[in-house]
């Protein structure tokens, strides 16, 4: 196959621990019949700096917590021809979500990280993407085509997914992924 | 006790159950498993939690289970398209209520909601979700009471009414203000009914009540009421 038959497959790693990326990566020598098939063309594990355009399949890790989280996934969206929620945090907002309790959570949380447990340079960095009021699942602000939960999902439930996409089938996750 | 029996139809599979007898003990005794979060075998049925709903042919709504009786002529449809789509709503609904986050919860893989969640193909919910802050109580010796993660089956306060027989749990509030409490809304080291047998942390179906520093598989036993009567006719 060449690269120009490869299906176009993007990760996104926002509000998440990496775990689910890690679990990707843990499909161990399947991986290999995956690289055969598909081109990855944006992703925390390779080097491109914008999102391109005629994506395939975007799998998605973490919830929306921060502005620029929040536009980047509309343009993934508005680029990509399946959008996979990939893990708890994609699929829930899990544990990155839990400051939702708090009216200020956003606030709580940086202070909490950046003066509270911090022993130096007591200071919330100005830098960084102001933070939503709420942490949201994707699909609450965007369509969602497919959803994989789990902390992280198992190596072999997104090799599942990815393998029927990959043959043209619909993927039938019912019994097959868990919560947690 | 009497020796009347009635027949019916579940699922199309003729069945002869006695008099009486609820629609989801009738299917469970013939081997037809109906999905169920608040009903526990040696507990009186609460008809709570709405998990258990069938489809009676012939009639407009329908009913739960684990509260309705058996009725002779009866035919009982319990795993219908529209009663998977409705179980999945449910779901969804208790996922929805209060802060469920089973990767940080003490009965993650032991919790029966998220165990139904992934059997019945919950895979995301169509509500957003509650993110409470309710009061955990942790005064006690060894037990434990996170409400943010209780989804009010009442399976505890009955244990604790009905086996145990000391009626230390009730709820207060409604709805999804609604809460678990102990005597007369006491922080659980100060109440003075608790004998502290634990029974409430052994049926309690989600992460919601514990024993502090035991593995959650050793605490969970949702037979332990069941066990406990059948011991006690033994005499
Ligand atoms: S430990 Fe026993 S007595 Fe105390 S609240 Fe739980 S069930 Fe009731
Ligand atoms: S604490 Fe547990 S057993 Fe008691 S009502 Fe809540 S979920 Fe049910
Ligand atoms: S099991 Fe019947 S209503 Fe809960």
């Amino acid at each position: 196959m060449s690269a120009k038959e490869k299906i176009r497959v993007a990760t996104l790693w926002l509000s998440g621990c990496s775990g689910c990326h890690m679990s990707f990566l843990d499909q161990d020598e399947l991986i290999l019949d995956l690289a055969k098939k598909i081109q990855v063309v944006y992703s925390p594990l390779v080097d491109t700096k914008t999102f391109p355009e005629n994506v395939d399949v975007t799998l998605i890790e973490g919830a929306v917590a921060n502005e620029e989280q929040q536009n980047l996934l509309k343009e993934v969206r508005a680029k990509t021809k399946i959008l996979i929620s990939l893990g708890d945090c994609a699929v829930t907002g899990n544990v990155p979500a839990l400051r939702n309790a708090w009216e200020d959570g956003g606030k709580l949380a940086l202070e909490r990280a950046y003066l509270e447990n911090t022993e130096v340079n007591k200071q919330i960095p100005r830098a960084v993407p102001a933070l939503l009021d709420k942490v949201r699942p994707l699909h609450e602000l965007v369509k969602v085509d497919y959803f994989i939960p789990g902390c992280p999902p198992s190596a072999s439930v997104i090799n599942y997914a990815l393998t029927e996409l990959l043959a043209g089938r619909t993927p039938n996750m019912e019994g097959r992924s868990k919560y947690g | 006790m009497s020796a009347t029996t009635v027949k019916l139809k579940i699922d199309n599979v003729e069945v002869e159950v006695p008099e009486g007898t609820t629609i989801l003990k009738a299917a469970r005794d013939n081997g037809i498993e109906i999905p169920t979060l608040c009903a526990l075998e040696g507990l009186t049925n609460y008809g709570g939690c709405r998990l258990c709903l069938v489809e009676v042919k012939g009639a407009p709504k329908l009913f739960p289970a684990c509260t309705t009786p058996v009725s002779a002529g009866m035919e009982v449809i319990t795993n219908s398209e529209q009663l998977r789509e409705y179980r999945k709503m449910t779901i969804q609904l208790l996922l929805s209520e209060r802060t469920h986050v089973c990767s940080v919860c003490v009965a993650n893989d032991h919790c029966e909601l998220q165990s139904l969640a992934n059997k019945l193909g919950v895979d995301h919910s169509i509500f957003e979700r509650n993110w409470t802050r309710k009061e955990i109580d942790s005064s006690h010796d060894f037990l434990v009471i996170d409400r943010n993660r209780c989804i009010l089956c009442t399976r505890c306060i009955r244990v604790c009414d009905e086996i145990e027989g000391v009626h230390t749990l009730d709820l207060k509030q409604r709805g999804r203000k609604a809460e678990v409490i102990m005597d007369l809304d006491e922080d659980w080291a100060n109440s003075c009914s608790c004998t502290s047998c634990r029974k409430c942390a052994k049926v309690c179906p989600v992460g919601a009540i514990y024993v502090e520093g035991e593995p959650i598989t050793r605490t969970k036993n949702k037979d332990v009421a069941e066990f406990i009567l059948t011991r006690r006719k033994r005499k």
